[in-house]
């Protein structure tokens, strides 16, 4: 069986130089928009520019709960931060609402995408801080109540902050914000190159495909170092890691900042590619959502994480394409409506991977949880 | 009392009714190694918790090192150079056995989230220098072949000695074992004696709980005896062994 893998291992993956395959790779990536947009149309783009963006809130969550093993139900409010940060610093909203603000902004409030990422990972980094303090103590299910409650609190204050002030337009959402704008070039209408006209969605696709290579990149390299290897003996075990010398607290708190940053940067993309946002986006379907995306595809183990992601992403979508014409066919109407065959398909692929494969469908080698 | 590393006294420690420690006193001298010894339930396990800051101390006079301290934080304790090893091997199960040492090198290393993520050339470095120190104390302790197992997969006496070399990457003046032996066969004992006496050589200093007559009669340079939360005697092993108090403790009161 051994010297079989090995033959097989020789035929499929050494015949080629390693870089020829990462060649490969990119260059698949740069045509995937294309193909996709030329056979299913921009509809499937967008599904998979929606999915970059989960692969990041993925990566972030795996390192809370992944790496630092910390059961975190709310995660998604860090999302929302960032979300509405952008909203409200790039969309009429708040010049409507306020004579001040719009009196000091004479040429509407227009922040740059790239400036309110900043700061919105400095934002949800200190929120992350802010809920991580008070559960400094708490473990597995006392902890995952805590975050749930966070976010949810979070939740509700976007949805009720219209009275006294209108802050964030409460359940109505906050409209016409800006689109993403990187050097002066509107990824909200196609980019002439001359040959060849790049349609925006596809640009979207480049750029969140770049936020999400380099997001890997830092969790590869935080995962193979002293901090990433703190976090998995916290997760081992806590008193272990202690009489180490580790600092549990500080690096707790870490985990939360880190995770809760990516989610920030990905909530101000979100909102400049939707151009709108509400609480409905934010919910804690979402929070478990982007879970089960970690603990599906391999918890801990980032490739795991992005298989996850992409799988979960897209396949509520592919449900839609093949569920309703289905029924339709078959019964001549709709009879079970897709979004709960979706939540039921979610539910059972869970039980099934924990008790087959709890360590994800990708997981580490070697991993015998 | 320059030449002691640990000097603790009057140590105290109330759980509910029950007195686990009553103002219990152990010192031990640089270079040697000390034993701690007592009957099942006497609050060795609990004295042992108490000077690495497990479990808060009642009361206690603490010096370490000639600086007086109260334990309150285990990651500070290790950070100032008292390491510990778990009576219930408490190993990163899924961590390979390298990592796990290498993982005792955190609080002497410094790389901060930027260097981490950036790798900076210092970080680099300091992650080579952490990957040869850890290979080199697997050989020390005689683990190298096992180095990219996972820990939870080694035989039980290597994990015993995983937790040793784990205690030593965080660069100890004292090394504080908690019943290294338990489980052990007759032969890893005699290698685990090997192994403490080449540490000990190696200038450090020892404290070990052991149930082991032979090991600790053997190797150690002073032994202190607790019953019930008490010492009842302490002294060079050949005086111990032959105290009233101790027999009682061991054999009962009828063996005086």
């Amino acid at each position: 069986m051994k010297g079989f893998q090995i033959v097989l291992k020789g035929r499929l993956f050494h015949r080629l130089p390693r870089s020829a395959y990462l060649w490969i790779g990119i260059i698949a990536l740069i045509l995937l928009p294309w193909v996709v947009g030329a056979s299913g149309g921009n509809y499937w783009v967008r599904v998979l520019d929606f999915a970059l963006l989960y692969i990041v809130l993925a990566l972030g969550l795996n390192v809370v709960v992944g790496f630092a093993g910390l059961l975190d139900l709310g995660y998604i409010a860090f999302y929302a931060l960032g979300a509405y940060s952008f909203a409200l610093l790039a969309s009429p909203h708040l010049p409507q609402q306020f004579e001040t603000i719009a009196a000091a902004f004479p040429g509407g409030m227009h922040f740059s995408p790239w400036l309110v990422a900043v700061f919105s990972i400095m934002l949800a980094a200190l929120f992350g801080i802010i809920l991580g303090f008070p559960t400094l103590q708490l473990r597995g299910d006392y902890l995952a109540i805590v975050t749930l409650g966070f976010g949810e609190i979070i939740r509700i204050f976007m949805n009720n902050l219209d009275r006294p002030f209108n802050l964030t337009n409460g359940p109505k959402g906050i409209a016409a914000i800006d689109p993403i704008q990187f050097f002066g070039i509107s990824f909200a209408k196609p980019l002439d190159l001359g040959f060849v006209q790049i349609p925006g969605l596809y640009l979207v696709f480049y750029l969140f495909l770049l936020l999400v290579v380099a997001i890997a990149i830092v969790c590869i390299h935080l995962q193979n170092s002293r901090i990433g290897r703190a976090w998995v003996a916290i997760r081992e075990d806590e008193i272990a890691a202690k009489a180490m010398g580790i600092n549990t607290r500080n690096m707790k708190l870490l985990a939360f900042a880190i995770g809760a940053s990516f989610a920030g940067v990905a909530g101000v993309l979100f909102s400049a590619f939707q151009g709108f946002v509400s609480p409905e986006s934010f919910t804690l379907w979402e929070s478990i959502v982007v879970l089960a995306m970690v603990v599906l595809g391999g918890i801990g183990h980032i490739p795991g994480v992005i298989l996850g992601a992409v799988l979960l992403a897209i396949f509520p979508e592919v449900l839609r394409g093949i569920a309703q014409p289905l029924q339709q066919a078959i019964f001549g109407h709709v009879i079970v409506d897709v979004e709960i065959i979706r939540q039921l398909i979610y539910g059972l692929a869970l039980i099934l991977i924990m008790l087959y494969r709890p360590g994800g469908i990708w997981q580490k080698s070697g991993a015998t949880r | 009392m320059a030449h002691l590393l640990l000097d603790v006294t009057d140590v105290s420690k109330r759980f509910g009714g029950v007195h686990a420690l009553d103002s219990v006193g152990l010192q031990v001298p640089y270079g040697s190694i000390v034993g701690l010894i007592g009957p099942n339930g006497a609050g060795k396990t609990t004295f042992f918790n108490v000077i690495t800051g497990l479990y808060p101390a009642d009361s206690g006079i603490f010096l370490f090192d000639g600086n007086s301290y109260f334990p309150e934080s285990v990651s500070k304790v290790t950070q100032s150079g008292l390491a510990r090893t778990f009576q219930n091997i408490r190993l990163f199960g899924e961590m390979t056995v390298l990592e796990n040492v290498m993982v005792g090198c955190h609080c002497r290393t410094k790389a901060s989230v930027l260097g981490a993520i950036f790798r900076f050339p210092s970080t680099q470095r300091e992650e080579r220098s952490i990957r040869e120190k850890s290979l080199a104390l697997l050989a020390y302790v005689g683990l190298s072949e096992s180095a990219h197992m996972q820990a939870r997969n080694l035989s039980y006496g290597h994990q015993r000695r995983l937790e040793i070399a784990r205690a030593l990457a965080t660069e100890p003046k004292l090394l504080a074992l908690d019943e290294p032996a338990a489980g052990m066969n007759a032969t890893e004992k005699l290698e685990l004696r090997e192994l403490l006496l080449r540490i000990r050589a190696d200038g450090k200093t020892i404290l070990l709980i052991e149930h082991d007559v032979s090991l600790v009669m053997g190797i150690c340079d002073s032994l202190t005896v607790l019953d019930y939360g008490k010492v009842i005697a302490s002294g060079k092993p050949a005086d111990v062994r032959i105290h009233p108090e101790v027999i009682k403790a061991y054999l009962g009161q009828g063996a005086v």
